[in-house]
């Protein structure tokens, strides 16, 4: 248990440039990744789970992109200190991902089977026939009937739960150790969700890989991730091994959300609605930033940005011990 | 006391022409579908992708004329020979709430004139009583009266929603179709804009047509719940039965699919295949393919939406008479 | 109602602060733009201003004075009738400028109206685009060639002629922005709200297709002076003594190995023109287009 993560993000800060300066987009995120380790990244739109996600692959235009703090270790490898070359190799062989919409991570005018063998030829030195016929195995691997055949369709020929299967495939073809997907079924429908998570599932049971999962959806990260990362405008707010998150939230933005989900069952006639709405990161709010939308919110929570807590045995928050005694007094 | 229903659908029948590869082809959107809403009351339609639900919406208010079929509003029947007379007539009594609050608002015009625009094009009001109408509107849906001025860039996409909530609301109404109106807010967006809906509800009895995927927003929000699939309503009935004890295999599998925010919840195995191609739909019930229980019958005979219970219809001929 | 009110502060309170001026203030910070700003603002001046920076009149002939080089009393030197090249090429710059600023606002106008007449009522779309290709179909050049000489040789044929010539491609950037704005949700939302074909032109679309008709323009202002100056030079256009940076040109060209200052100087005014719109096309074309879509 106390080998070394796979994948270490420790205090990583990265700021973007707009035109009025430089503005944070993510501040002092620090998440672990085991071996066949499975990580829920929750959040909203501007929590930065996305620029945490692309940052490890550094896929942000590197002009207007700075990373003033912070590491990003993958077996020993610092990441941030690797040449573009060294990176290169790594993306789609060792650390692989797959993004929400799978019509612009497609080239429209290359038929699948190309795209798949592309990456074969890349990190595996296969070529022509051999590529193509490991393609046709790995469409079979995700389910896509009639593999062969298919295997000469274009993209736009395909619906869009298929084509989020080709690009597991092309994620899968080099048996990467890590799998990061980003948001990988919110454009689908429910029913086809239900299909790609169970195949995901299934994927990193044979494959014993590792999987960073983001996702805005509590239900999706609930059913799949072993352990769970929340995040807020930039900042990790919880961590927590999924039952223990669900049993036992302990920051107040971890509760409201999970009080605001819409559930399918029980007589909810109204929804219970965290107020305000979440800060743009040029908006520079001293403290906490979640303060101002906060119902139990001190003094010191406008003064520093609260420090790291232990709320039980792999459990942190970010958040004052004060804060939380009185969440626990009423949730 | 039976209320006349606000909206009547029978039979409608949506066709499109689509040009694609081999040449001209129909796309069926809608096939025979059949609704009420009654006044004050909220009717959910559900659906995934190509289930034509967008589209149902849209040819209620007017937007896109119906291939076949008849809509009635008010009791006025906007399909057929005075159709257009009848529309304009009713039109003051409708309005529509669209799914992207991006697009929904016109980026180089002040969001106060927005709100404003159906007023001056029913040109009935000055130019005072229009800007007091327009504060009011803004104060209604929760934002601050100063804000009339800017522009929509400035302003997120929770806000966003309630200013086009807020032109909604500019003719007084007394039938909203909402398109997904809350798909593409955050969670805390969504509740806050659902709850508004509500309020409003309570506040003028409106009655919602509410389009939307997500089941459990729907559930909050309306009173009936309409299921739709590739292009026809499956199943319909009262919000408590559908989530309870739903009758259409598609129904059942579209609640069982839907992930739940408890890691200890087991979810039943997904359905295989997806939605068919409506340009080419499969032969009798379009989810036969899909479907766990399929019989012979399913295979060749489209099945209609018949009554299966108190205030319940289900198409699906697991429940017909005789099989 | 608490709900609402609880909301109202909360959604309120986070209202950023107004962002008047941010798009004027984004122009200004971009290089291309304030360097194509300078040039265009310094040539512009100096056309109005042109009889304070001299006090010679453009047509006075000095045949004494013929083919002096550049000197501290003629800056650009004089022609082969004694003209001082400086002050012609300030009053060429009038003529010049003024051709490009009326054809670009006149061959947009035009063809935004046609555009978007084209884009909305889907009969009038391929007849209009027809014809639109069959004039696109001659160089432009050889178009406004053509009109001018037949209209007779001065600044209002070059003017007809080169907006003739121009028109089609207005019309193109327009119509293309015109259908996608067609189907934005808030147009729907005015249709559905009961307006007029033409309240929905003129308040939704038009506005929305602003930006790049405006870039556009800036492209076709340089092409103008471009043409204007062929166009005189091919003796169709602005006739001397009147004073066009392309007729200074056609005039030194028996003379360029003695009087080469006669060919350089309009010719490097008509490159600085060109040269200040193309940077501004640019830089209007990099803040304008991001912004489309604006916030979040």
């Amino acid at each position: 248990m106390a080998a070394a993560p796979l994948l270490a993000i420790r205090d990583l800060t990265v700021q973007f440039r707009v035109d009025t300066g430089w503005v944070t987009a993510i501040e002092g995120v620090s998440i672990d990744i085991g071996e066949g380790d499975c990580v829920g990244v929750v959040g909203e739109s501007g929590s930065g789970k996305s620029v945490t996600a692309l940052s490890i692959l550094r896929l942000h235009d590197r002009a207007a992109t700075r990373i003033p703090t912070g590491s990003i270790t993958f077996r020993g490898q610092d990441l941030l200190r690797s040449s573009g070359r060294a990176l290169r190799r790594i993306r789609g062989s060792e650390i692989a991902m797959i993004f929400q919409d799978p019509m612009s991570s497609l080239n429209p005018v290359l038929t699948i089977s190309d795209q798949i063998a592309e990456t074969l030829a890349q990190h595996q030195n296969m070529s022509g026939t051999a590529a193509r016929q490991r393609a046709v195995e790995l469409l079979d691997l995700v389910r896509i009937p009639d593999a062969r055949r298919r295997a000469g369709d274009y993209p736009h020929q395909l619906s869009g739960g298929m084509r989020q299967r080709v690009m597991v495939a092309m994620a899968i073809a080099c048996r990467p150790r890590l799998l990061i997907a980003d948001e990988p079924t919110t454009a689908l429908d429910v029913t086809i969700q239900a299909q790609i998570l169970e195949l995901l599932r299934e994927l990193r049971r044979e494959l014993g890989m590792s999987v960073m999962l983001i996702s805005h959806d509590l239900g999706v990260i609930a059913e799949f991730a072993d352990s769970v990362i929340v995040m807020y405008a930039g900042r990790v707010v919880e961590q927590a091994p999924v039952t223990e998150l669900f049993r036992r939230p302990v920051h107040p933005y971890t509760i409201g959300l999970m009080a605001a989900v819409p559930k399918l069952d029980g007589d909810a006639t109204r929804l219970s609605a965290i107020p305000g709405r979440v800060p743009g990161p040029q908006e520079d709010i001293r403290g906490c930033r979640f303060a101002p939308r906060c119902g139990f919110v001190l003094d010191r929570c406008l003064q520093a940005t609260p420090p790291i807590e232990l709320a039980g045995a792999l459990h942190s928050v970010r958040c004052p011990p004060q804060v939380l005694a009185l969440g626990n007094i009423n949730g | 006391m039976v209320d006349a229903p606000i909206v009547e659908v029978r039979g409608l029948k949506k066709t499109f022409m689509v040009r694609h590869a081999g040449g001209m082809s129909q796309l069926n959107a809608l096939d025979d579908v059949n609704f009420d809403v009654m006044p004050g009351e909220t009717l959910g339609l559900v659906g995934e992708s190509g289930s034509g639900k967008s589209t149902a919406g849209r040819i209620l208010v007017g937007l896109i004329p119906a291939t076949a079929g008849s809509v009635a509003l008010f009791g006025r029947h906007i399909t057929g020979r005075d159709g257009m007379a009848a529309l304009r007539a009713v039109r003051p009594r409708l309005q529509f709430v669209f799914q992207d609050p991006y697009a929904a608002l016109n980026p180089r015009m002040r969001v106060g004139n927005s709100v404003a625009e159906p007023l001056e094009i029913g040109g009935k009001l000055s130019r005072r009583d229009r800007s007091d109408r327009v504060a009011e509107l803004f104060e209604l849906v929760g934002l601050p009266k100063i804000s009339t001025d800017r522009y929509p860039h400035e302003f997120s996409g929770g806000q966003r929603q309630r200013i086009v909530i807020a032109r909604s609301l500019a003719l007084n109404p007394d039938f909203i179709v909402c398109d997904e109106p809350v798909s593409a807010l955050d969670v805390s967006m969504q509740d806050q804009i659902v709850n508004l809906l509500l309020d409003l509800q309570d506040r003028f009895g409106l009655s919602y047509l509410f389009i939307a995927h997500d089941l459990a927003v729907v559930r909050i929000i309306s009173t009936r719940v309409a299921v739709m699939y590739a292009g026809s309503i499956v199943e319909t009935a009262p919000k408590k039965h559908i989530y309870a004890a739903p009758q259409h295999p598609y129904t059942k599998a579209l609640l069982d699919a839907v992930p739940r925010p408890d890691p200890a919840f087991v979810r039943a195995p997904a359905i295989s295949g997806e939605v068919p191609s409506l340009l080419d739909p499969p032969k009798g019930c379009r989810f036969h393919p899909r479907c766990p229980l399929v019989m012979d019958r399913c295979r060749s005979e489209i099945p209609r939406l018949t009554a299966s219970g108190k205030d319940r219809q289900v198409a699906c001929h697991l429940f017909a008479k005789g099989s | 109602m608490t709900d609402v009110s609880l909301d109202a502060i909360a959604s309120g309170a986070s209202l950023a602060p107004p962002q008047r001026g941010r798009a004027l203030r984004r122009m200004f910070s971009h290089r291309s733009f304030l360097i194509g700003f300078v040039i265009i603002a310094v040539l512009s001046l100096a056309a109005i201003f042109a009889p304070l920076l001299t006090s010679l009149d453009p047509s006075a002939m000095k045949v004494r004075l013929r083919f002096r080089s550049p000197t501290a009393d003629f800056f650009f030197g004089t022609d082969m009738f004694g003209r001082d090249i400086f002050t012609r090429v300030l009053y060429g710059a009038r003529v010049s400028l003024f051709v490009g600023l009326a054809v670009s606002l006149i061959s947009g106008f035009c063809g935004a109206v046609i555009g978007v007449v084209a884009a909305q009522f889907r009969k009038l779309d391929a007849p209009i685009m027809r014809l639109m290709d069959a004039l696109m179909s001659f160089p432009a050049i050889l178009l406004a060639l053509g009109i001018a000489a037949a209209l007779g040789p001065r600044v209002s044929s070059v003017i007809a002629a080169l907006t003739v010539a121009y028109v089609p491609a207005g019309v193109r950037i327009v119509r293309a922005a015109a259908l996608v704005v067609r189907e934005m949700d808030y147009v729907q939302a005015a249709r559905l709200a009961g307006a007029s074909s033409l309240r929905i032109i003129v308040r939704h679309i038009l506005p929305n297709c602003f930006s790049p008709l405006l870039v556009h323009l800036t492209f076709i202002f340089a092409y103008a002076i471009l043409a204007e100056a062929a166009l005189s030079f091919l003796g169709v256009g602005v006739q001397p003594p009147l004073a066009s940076w392309g007729n200074i040109i056609a005039e030194g060209r028996d003379y360029a190995t003695e009087a080469w200052w006669v060919m350089l100087f309009p010719g490097v005014a008509i490159s600085l023109a060109a040269l200040g719109m193309n940077l501004l096309g640019d830089a209007l074309r990099d803040v304008l287009d991001p912004r489309l879509k604006g916030g979040d």
